[in-house]
């Protein structure tokens, strides 16, 4: 057991104390989901609980509200809230207990509450089961409750549902909800993943003064960075166990355990440009079988081993290796409008401009509804601007037929945040990078149906061909060719996206525009890829245009930088992030966790 | 909203939940259904392996004869056996069934597709034609198709299929315009495939894959609606051994001979239950096959 | 109204494609040997020798006003005759629909709360009941209850015994296709994360249940209500027929049979109505459902 039971804070009692739990379900002598972790939360404090997904932070949480699900099988020496014990209480005895002595916050206020009914009704329903009090105190109570959350017109906001709230306004009415009887234990459940980085610091702010009121806290995180900004102490967890625990600063600083390490490791933000972020890249990273992506199993010492930055690839604005233009790709005053339901028109991109460079990575940063999107499928010529032009290696782009495009398609490649989407359900990995190889083969690959022996020697040379570049391709990529009779919804998230880098590769192209490309996927998978692609670049000479909403993942991968914001580039340039000078920047960066 | 989208929407509904684990034996259900169904085209193909009588012999001194070993489903008005009727109308029923379907189905791809690849005027013609076709639930549009040809074996199936058939186009026009704006098939278009290409190896195959399905539910749906017809005496007329004939011809004798109409009835029932269950397991394969 | 207007001329069209002569119809059929004065007769009085575009804007123009034509077959005025079916088959309708969500509802609360053999066995029987005809159900409840129990009438008698079997038929199959149709989304919305926050809140199991979770599983269901009234009424015309009840589809079965042309034109005019005032209703009571719906 590596959980090291923490000695009690020597004033009050703590508002929680978990002793050596266990949580398991299914059958009995099943592999438990969680064991023998303990610790322990004094009021006013904050304990974050982090760990990739999986790793049963989430069931720990959900066990401290007796709420582990179905067929839980629940364990302790100890589990006690406000100084009195609830293992093995009865429904109805949790039932007084949720909401009165914990709350509960969770990641996606959207769907976190009932998008049918009012938010009022919904932070009500917790003074309805809890109090006597009648509909005019409980609707009064309200009120101020979304008064002290940083919800001002709460008459109004009372009445409306989630859906008619911003990210950060259901977030803030979601723990109005958790806090509405002012439980000594607050549980926040990935409380600000789904949010943009702005509203994301919002919100910490909230749940610091709901921490320095009293409440402990416990914050359940994959995000290291957010994390440091508000825990006084972190518990590590892998596999079902707490593997390291101590002060936030203490255990991010100078992370002792090798999965806390690989996991300090993979955080992007701050780390110099072509810096290792995956602790150590498995032969085949794809493991067989259903296996969770691999992450850092291998020793310790290799992390730092790799840590050393590199020089950065090609300096900026100098011509590659290859022939050609030394701009790949160029916008210049792209402009396109929507109309909306109400006749209105937006303009989802306005007058944007920029170069890519030859061998050179242009990072396009901004939160949702910035026009980034809209970006990328100008620049893909999937949606035709109204005013403006894009070229490629200096050709018209964005301003010629399909056809005429066509042919200089494959210079261009394109990996997509949904790579499961971006496959045709049909296809086997097989079938998807023999079409992407060979699009005009007319035989549907691997299907044997014919002997070898009866087609024309040509025709077989022109599939051993093929067969030998899906296998170099899929050796870029590090994929086990034991995956390519699979389904791309087979695979974990890691190997989708690699299969559809390996599609992107096929056509050989110059540009990669990369949309979102690791945002669907987990910190140590996400450092795996952002390693890959960067090698790739470095390897093939690639140019690549890295759109996200992440701060850090941008820094981490960019030469250049473009902040969009309502549809503009408010600034742009390599010196973005040191040097920013536009005062929307300047906001997003301030609102950017960082490790200590 | 016809019977039929409801059935392919139920059928197909499954693949929003995302990736469920791949199925791997065969469920009671569907092994049951496919024991049905295995016996169902037996008797219609060779109905004298089952039953070796003759479904058309009388004899009048064992009428109304309850169920009994030598009769297992009993006798009817004229002595005639019922196990036999019953097995050799399963050709008759299964029959319209697949015609009925057939004629649905392809009305309704030809219109789906094309309202759905051709777009503009035409798919708004043939969406207009659709609305109104809904205006007449159910069994009426056959009723109406029935008061303009008259009463009859081939007049309940083209009924049938005729008023099968908006249900299938909007489907199949749903499927079309969905996979075409899907995000693999701009994939498709970003790695430079000619437009002719992508339609031929991604949009027509994902457009037409749940068709096997849409058939399988389709099918029961239609002998349903035959056999309620041939009930209503508007279909297939006694004595012809047709199912729903046979149920016609049991109400009569309804307080007397409860089994003239509970046997032919649980043949339409079990064959119902049969597609359905067996649709459903084929769209599930399909999924993660 | 587009659709009013393309039903009545599809229908107008569609019968004028009846072979044989309408005069001869209205005289009973072919077989009744008539004269052909009195041929000539009919044909003035019905407006039967006018051009085929003067009958048709002249019906369109009496549809307008209401007036339905006259039957063939009863020698009535159609627009008395159908209205006057019309309320049997609503009262029918209603009944089924009512007993069909409550079954529906039933059903699913209690599969989704047993474990998986009920969830198992709650969706078998959908399945079922979804395949039950019409014809078939009613005969098997007749001799059920009326031949073997002797407690309700086989046919329908006025008053509400008479009406138990009838409604039973209707609303077991329409409830075995809104019990798929609430299952899924009852599953979902009991696993979703505001169903968790509710229950963190210490809302009960039940409160959970009646609060968020059937409201949310309802949504589809209220959505195909256009669809169930459109097979309640197609199912009305087999169970009107087999319990010898009057309404609108044993009316409309009669005038099929006879080739009543004013009549079978009548109904479906009244069914067309009756399904775009249900669609109208539906998008009502979905708005009020799901007010989401509402702010899009």
């Amino acid at each position: 057991m590596s959980a090291r039971p923490i000695p009690p804070a020597p004033d009050s009692g703590p508002a929680l104390r978990v002793r050596n739990l266990s949580v398991g379900f299914g059958r009995f002598g099943a592999e438990p989901v969680v064991s023998g972790v303990s610790f322990e939360v004094a009021a006013g404090e904050c304990l974050a609980i982090v760990g990739e997904s999986g790793s049963g932070k989430s069931v720990t949480a959900r066990t401290l509200l007796g709420l582990a699900g179905a067929g839980a099988r629940v364990d302790a020496d100890e589990l006690s809230i406000a100084g009195q014990s609830v293992l093995g209480l009865s429904e109805a005895a949790w039932r007084r207990r949720r909401g009165r002595d914990v709350g509960l916050v969770l990641q996606d206020a959207l769907a976190s509450l009932d998008p049918l009914r009012p938010v009022g009704r919904e932070i009500a329903d917790s003074l309805r089961l809890h109090t006597g009090l009648g509909p005019a105190d409980r609707s009064r109570r309200v009120l101020e409750l979304l008064d002290s959350v940083g919800l001002p017109d709460g008459e109004l906001r009372s009445r409306q549902r989630s859906g008619a709230l911003s990210g950060g306004q259901r977030q803030r009415a979601l723990i109005a909800s958790a806090i509405a009887l002012d439980p000594p234990l607050l549980i926040a459940d990935e409380p600000t993943t789904a949010l943009d980085v702005t509203v994301q610091a919002q919100i910490l702010e909230l749940l610091e003064r709901v921490k320095r009121g009293g409440t402990a806290l416990i914050l359940i995180s994959h995000d290291l960075a957010v994390v440091s900004r508000i825990a006084d102490r972190v518990a590590v967890m892998s596999n079902g166990r707490i593997v390291e625990t101590g002060p936030t600063r203490e255990v991010l600083g100078r992370p002792r355990h090798a999965e806390t390490r690989a996991m300090v490791a993979a955080v992007p933000a701050g780390k110099p440009r072509g810096t290792r972020l995956a602790a150590a890249v498995p032969a085949t990273a794809a493991v067989p079988a259903t296996a969770t992506p691999a992450t850092a199993t291998a020793a310790p010492t290799a992390a730092s081993a790799r840590t050393e930055p590199r020089p950065p690839s090609v300096p900026a604005g100098t011509p590659g290796p290859g022939v050609g233009p030394a701009v790949v790709l160029e916008a210049t005053g792209l402009t396109k409008g929507f109309r909306m339901p109400d006749g209105t028109r937006l303009l989802a991109v306005d007058d944007v401009s920029f170069r890519l460079e030859r061998g050179t990575t242009l990072g396009i940063v901004g939160e949702s509804g910035s026009g980034k999107t809209t970006t990328a499928r100008l620049v893909l010529a999937l949606a035709t601007p109204d005013h403006g032009e894009v070229r490629v290696l200096g050709r018209a782009w964005s301003a010629v037929s399909e056809q005429a495009r066509r042919p200089l398609r494959t210079s261009v490649g394109a990996i997509y945040q949904d790579a499961l989407g971006s496959f045709d359900p049909r296809l086997s990995v097989r079938d998807i990078l023999h079409h992407a190889v060979a699009p005009d083969s007319r035989h549907p690959p691997g299907s044997g149906l014919l002997a070898p022996g009866s087609r024309p020697a040509r025709a077989r040379a022109a599939e051993a061909g093929t067969r030998a570049r899906v296998a170099e391709l899929l050796d870029r990529v590090r994929l086990s060719p034991a995956l390519l009779a699979r389904r791309p919804l087979e695979l974990s998230g890691g190997q989708r996206q690699r299969v559809g880098i390996a599609r992107a590769l096929a056509s050989r192209p110059q540009v990669l525009v990369c949309d979102e490309p690791v945002s669907a996927l987990d910190v140590g998978v996400q450092a795996q890829v952002l390693d890959l692609l960067d090698e790739l670049q470095r390897d093939l000479g690639l140019s690549l245009l890295f759109i996200s909403h992440d701060l850090g993942v941008v820094r981490h991968v960019s030469d250049r930088v473009a902040v969009m914001s309502e549809g503009r580039i408010v600034e742009q340039g390599a010196q973005v992030f040191t040097a920013p000078e536009h005062p929307y920047t300047r906001r997003l960066l301030s609102a950017v966790p960082s490790l200590p | 909203m016809s019977d039929l989208e409801l059935q392919a929407e139920l059928g197909l509904g499954a693949r929003r939940q995302g990736a469920s684990p791949r199925p791997r034996r065969i469920g009671v259900a569907e092994g049951l259904a496919g024991a049905v169904a295995l016996f169902l085209v037996l008797a219609a193909v060779v109905p004298q392996l089952l039953a070796p009588g003759d479904p058309l012999a009388i004899d009048p001194l064992s009428a109304f004869q309850p169920p009994s070993l030598p009769h297992w489903f009993g006798t009817d008005e004229s002595g005639r056996d019922l196990y036999t009727r019953v097995v050799h109308g399963t050709g008759n029923s299964l029959l319209i069934g697949v015609l009925a379907t057939t004629i649905g189905l392809g009305l309704g791809v030809l219109l789906g597709t094309l309202a759905g690849m051709l777009g503009g005027f035409v798919d708004f013609t043939v969406n207009r034609v659709l609305e109104v076709l809904f205006a007449f639930p159910g069994l009426l549009l056959a009723l109406l198709v029935i008061l303009i040809y008259g009463p009859g074996v081939a007049t309940a199936t083209i009924a049938v299929g005729l008023s099968t058939a908006p249900g299938y186009a909007r489907i199949i026009r749903a499927q079309l315009v969905s996979v075409r704006s899907s995000a693999f098939v701009e994939a498709a278009t970003v790695q430079g495939l000619t437009a002719w290409r992508i339609l031929a190896r991604h949009i027509l195959p994902n457009t037409l894959a749940p068709l096997l399905v849409l058939a399988t539910l389709g099918i029961g749906q239609a002998i349903v609606w035959a056999t309620a017809l041939s009930y209503l005496g508007l279909g297939a007329q006694p004595p012809a051994a047709e199912w729903g004939a046979m149920l016609s011809a049991g109400r009569t004798y309804i307080t007397s001979a409860w089994w003239m109409s509970f046997f032919p009835g649980l043949f339409i029932v079990l064959t119902a239950v049969a597609a359905t269950t067996l649709g459903r397991a084929i769209e599930r394969r399909m999924r993660h096959a | 109204m587009f659709v009013l207007w393309a039903v009545a001329t599809l229908t107008f069209f569609a019968v004028r494609l009846i072979p044989g002569d309408p005069a001869e119809a209205i005289l009973g059929g072919p077989g009744s040997q008539a004269s052909a004065e009195a041929l000539a007769a009919v044909r003035a009085e019905y407006g039967l020798d006018q051009p085929l575009l003067v009958q048709y804007f002249a019906q369109l123009g009496r549809l307008a006003t209401g007036d339905l034509g006259r039957s063939y077959a009863l020698k009535l005025d159609v627009g008395p005759l159908v209205l006057g079916q019309l309320g049997g088959t609503l009262v029918l309708a209603v009944l089924s629909l009512a007993l069909a969500w409550i079954i529906a509802l039933a059903l699913a609360t209690w599969s989704t709360r047993g474990g998986r053999v009920a969830a198992r066995v709650g969706s078998g029987l959908e399945i079922v009941a979804a395949s039950l005809p019409h014809f078939w159900l009613a005969t098997a409840l007749i001799v059920l209850f009326s031949i073997w129990l002797g407690v309700l009438p086989p046919i329908s008698t006025p008053g509400l015994a008479g009406l138990v079997l009838p409604v039973l038929t209707l609303a077991v199959p329409l409830a075995g296709f809104l019990g798929q149709v609430i299952r899924e989304p009852l599953l979902t919305a009991l696993e979703s994360p505001f169903v968790l926050s509710a229950l963190a809140r210490g809302e009960s199991a039940r409160g959970v249940r009646w609060i968020h979770a059937i409201r949310h599983a309802s949504i589809p269901a209220i959505s195909l209500s256009g669809w169930a009234f459109g097979s309640l009424i197609s199912g009305a015309v087999v169970v009107e027929t087999v319990f010898a009840r009057p309404g609108l589809g044993r009316t409309l079965l009669n005038a099929v049979t006879v080739r009543d042309v004013p009549v079978v034109i009548g109904v479906v005019m009244l069914v067309a109505v009756a399904y775009i005032l249900m669609t109208l209703l539906t998008d009502l009571a979905t708005r009020v459902a799901d007010p989401r719906v509402r702010a899009r």
